[in-house]
């Protein structure tokens, strides 16, 4: 057994509204900062969405007012193609890397670990208070793009050179693109600051009697994530200084010899765009795992209060998200199939990707089986939670027609790709950021998030979220590229285009109803019903705390741990929950 | 907050989860692939049905029981079971390992692997060669002509009129053939299509041929196919290029063996 001292020495709580507020280097209001910042993306990212819809389903039509907020791209109040780039690439970006990050990673992983492990903070402060503020000056860089000449990036979220690598190659290449290098940099700076941070704390500040196969799923899959990220992020930073030196410094990394643009040959040579790609993913594809793994964890989570019952197998699924982790790493390829890159290499991934569904369908088997013999209950965090289950099936199932090469040939970078990682890093992810915020709510603010209001939420985000992704799938099998301005120029597409009028439609109801979270969000801070300290009757250690949890997150004894987070339903206790802090001779330990 | 408080909702959300697969089927039942017309999308076909019969399967049976659990579950005021024996655990684990290893992992290796070795394996000795050079927005299509073999090409000598940049001094360019965003292509008989590119990334997608290749400048990569059906049909550009790429757009018109013959015929060289 291997268990550290949580560490006693405690922080003296801060007085002036900076250091409590501001510079905080308290790990809850490190979590909230990155709470919000990560809500305020995700409005700005999700009007973009609408506005790509717009333009898809009604291409070319004329909107006078839009026109007045962004003369450059709506000039004459028609979207410029351009401009259509610049959204997708940025939609994408800031959804992945300032919206999902930030909340899962950054939120709630710095509201959870110390809380769920019983320590008083992180093992770091400083440096966690660091690695936000170097986040917002990312999130700022990156936002600040769409009003540079030339616009924001636009060669996609996945920024493959030569687009994004020369000037001449689209508009966005000008400064747009360097900003997006300098932004992404920063954010894997701050990523690494973060999850050294989570590490360290997790390996080394458990309390007493908090052995690791006692530990709750959330910081489980948070322990995973970060390992993934911090072994797979750095190349990115390498590969995006490569890239400025590519456009700035005249150097030739991603770029051949021969370049013809506007009517010059470009000055470079020697170069290979495919090295950026496998860099690209090196980081992108570990980064759905990173993201998808806490959303997991969270899952399991949120699920076990609301069965009254102990999740099914918990050393499979510790296992498998281990074994995720590590096939994680060596599948970027697959993104690759058709790029030039040796194709028995790509059969390689193909093979290693495909094994990928082994310890993913663990996963899913596990959290469909926690259902057996339960007693369920509908609360709003719930209902997430099972959504997520959901998603996560038909996601996975997508996820194999990509995986396989041969299949891969015909969907590549079709709206199929566009469904399939809508499901798994938009769907997933986002049911269970809203999962563990309706979950934890009570204890960040110590007041209920209104019920009502959360299941019409619910319900409002799952059935247009099938409508739009789930239809998307098909308009891939029908051969739609993805990144399309338009789709008129193309007569095979004559029998779907106007599938993108419903999806549309269905997309702007989603979109809409999430207004619906934010008004019970911001008006519960205020005005929610009193929380008390353990308000779902659930058994881990952050709900041993005060809600919310004062600085130190415990009075004078931390706490200390005598079973598995997982004690419901035990034969022989009072109750049919048992605290991980109750000892033995109150209650039976039974794993 | 946390009471039990009937199985009303659970019924609801069963029934959702039983709507979802019917949904997914139905849409899947629809005609979504444009008609195949070559010989190796047959294979490509065969897999994506598989595919989808395969994860179809999958999707229907998974949430028929995640409903089942749903209905029944919500409607027990105290749960009925805690923990699992670790071999019963076990036991229920293996089944997804083998469903996964026999789905996933032999649909690969027993259908699509052959396909794909095929597909990149080298075409039939006596294959025509067309070379495609992609550009912002066009793709430029050249024959190597009645001696079978491409001239020389620089960069250097790229002009608004000559946008390969071939070289005039170069005797076996005399005779080459260029095309702009058509290809013709003889039915029946394989065609190796050389990609190149002049600028950025750009992706080769025939739909209906099941062909999707990228096309990557300072590379030279080949695909080939053969096409098993007479008629025009699209060449779209599947990788963002630029802010053109939605109207990057060819055609590829496959003609019979004297049509082809007869076209050529009638093509003066480019030089």
């Amino acid at each position: 057994m291997t268990v550290a001292h949580s560490g006693e020495a405690v922080h003296h709580e801060p007085q002036s509204f900076i250091s409590k507020y501001i510079f905080s280097k308290d790990h809850k209001v490190i979590a909230l900062q990155y709470m919000l910042t990560g809500v305020v993306v995700a409005v700005i990212s999700g009007l973009l969405a609408m506005w790509i819809r717009l333009q898809l389903a009604w291409p070319g039509a004329n909107y006078p007012v839009l026109e007045k907020l962004f003369p450059d791209g709506m000039g004459g109040g028609v979207m410029k193609p351009e401009f259509y780039i610049s959204l997708v690439t940025m939609h994408g970006t800031l959804m992945v890397f300032f919206v999902i990050s930030p909340v899962l990673l950054g939120a709630f992983g710095n509201y959870l670990i110390p809380l769920q492990i019983g320590a008083r903070d992180m093992a770091f402060p400083f440096l966690n208070m660091l690695s936000y503020w170097v986040f917002f000056l990312a999130t700022i860089i990156m936002l600040s793009s769409f009003f540079l000449e030339g616009g924001a990036a636009a060669a996609g979220w996945t920024s493959y050179p030569p687009l994004s690598a020369v000037k001449q190659a689209i508009p966005g290449s000008e400064m747009g693109q360097t900003f997006w290098l300098l932004a992404m940099a920063l954010f894997i700076v701050s990523f690494t600051m973060g999850g050294l941070n989570y590490f360290a704390t997790i390996v080394n500040m458990r309390a007493k009697g908090m052995t690791y196969m006692r530990m709750p799923m959330t910081v489980w899959s948070l322990f995973l994530a970060t390992i993934i990220g911090l072994l797979s992020f750095p190349p990115l930073t390498a590969a995006a200084i490569l890239l400025l030196f590519d456009r700035h410094g005249g150097t030739s990394f991603y770029l051949p010899a021969g370049l013809f643009f506007g009517n010059q040959v470009l000055p470079h040579q020697g170069g290979t765009p495919l090295l950026w790609q496998h860099l690209f993913w090196f980081l992108g594809h570990p980064e759905v795992y990173v993201l998808i793994l806490p959303a997991l964890g969270i899952a399991f989570d949120v699920l076990a209060p609301f069965i009254r019952k102990p999740i099914f197998g918990y050393r499979i699924v510790v296992y498998s998200f281990f074994t995720i982790g590590f096939l994680g790493m060596v599948v970027w390829g697959h993104h690759m199939f058709v790029s030039g890159m040796n194709p028995w290499l790509g059969e390689f991934f193909s093979v290693g990707t495909l094994l990928i569904t082994i310890p993913s369908a663990l996963i899913g088997v596990s959290l469909l089986a926690s259902l057996w013999g339960a007693s369920i209950r509908f609360t709003t965090p719930m209902l997430f939670a099972l959504g997520l289950i959901a998603f996560f099936g038909l996601g996975g199932f997508g996820g194999i027609f990509l995986g396989t090469a041969t299949s891969d040939i015909y969907l590549h970078d079709t709206y199929f790709v566009v469904g399939h990682f809508h499901f798994m890093i938009g769907g997933v992810t986002l049911l269970g950021m809203f999962a563990g915020t309706y979950y934890w709510f009570p204890k960040m603010f110590g007041r209920m998030m209104n019920e009502t209001l959360g299941k019409i939420h619910f319900w409002s985000t799952l059935i247009p979220f099938y409508c739009v992704f789930l239809t998307q799938h098909f308009l891939g099998f029908g051969g739609m590229p993805r990144r399309y301005y338009a789709f008129n120029d193309f007569q095979y597409l004559d029998p779907i285009r106007d599938i993108n009028v419903f999806v549309t439609i269905c997309s702007f109801v989603l979109g809409t109803a999430q207004l619906l979270f934010l008004y019970n969000f911001f008006v519960s801070i205020i005005a929610g019903a009193k929380a008390e300290r353990n308000p779902w009757k659930a058994t881990t250690l952050e709900w041993t705390a005060p809600s919310p949890p004062p600085h130190g997150n415990w009075g004078a004894e931390p706490p200390v741990v005598h079973r598995w987070a997982y004690e419901y339903n035990v034969e022989g206790a009072s109750e049919d929950f048992v605290l991980q802090t109750a000892p033995a001779s109150k209650a039976p330990v039974t794993a | 907050m946390n009471e039990w408080k009937g199985s009303g909702e659970g019924r609801f959300f069963a029934v959702v989860m039983w709507l979802v697969p019917i949904g997914a089927v139905a849409l899947g039942m629809r005609h979504w692939l444009p008609s195949m017309v070559s010989e190796h999308g047959a294979g490509v076909d065969r897999m994506l049905h598989y595919l989808l019969v395969a994860t179809g399967g999958l999707l229907v049976i998974s949430h028929l029981v995640f409903g089942y659990f749903l209905w029944r579950f919500s409607a027990s005021p105290k749960p009925t079971f805690r923990l699992p024996s670790k071999s019963s655990e076990r036991k229920w684990s293996l089944m997804p390992i083998i469903a996964m290893l026999f789905i996933a992992e032999g649909g690969v290796l027993v259908l699509g692997l052959p396909v794909w070795a095929k597909l990149y394996g080298a075409p039939p000795p006596d294959t025509a060669v067309i070379e495609v050079t992609a550009e912002q927005f066009a793709w430029n299509v050249r024959y190597p002509g009645a001696d079978g073999k491409f001239g020389r090409t620089s960069s250097q000598l790229i002009t608004l009129s000559n946008p390969l940049g071939m070289d005039r001094d170069d005797s076996i360019a005399r005779d080459d053939i260029v095309l702009t965003n058509e290809i013709i292509v003889p039915v029946n008989k394989a065609v190796q299509i050389r990609l190149r590119g002049k600028d950025v990334l750009h992706s080769f997608f025939l739909p209906h041929h099941r062909i999707k290749q990228d096309v990557v400048p300072g590379m030279t990569i080949d695909t080939w196919f053969v096409p098993t059906e007479t008629g025009i049909f699209e060449l779209a550009c599947a990788e963002l290029c630029g802010l053109g790429h939605y109207q990057m757009r060819g055609i590829v018109r496959v003609v019979s063996e004297d049509e082809y013959r007869q076209f050529f015929s009638e093509q003066p060289p480019f030089l």
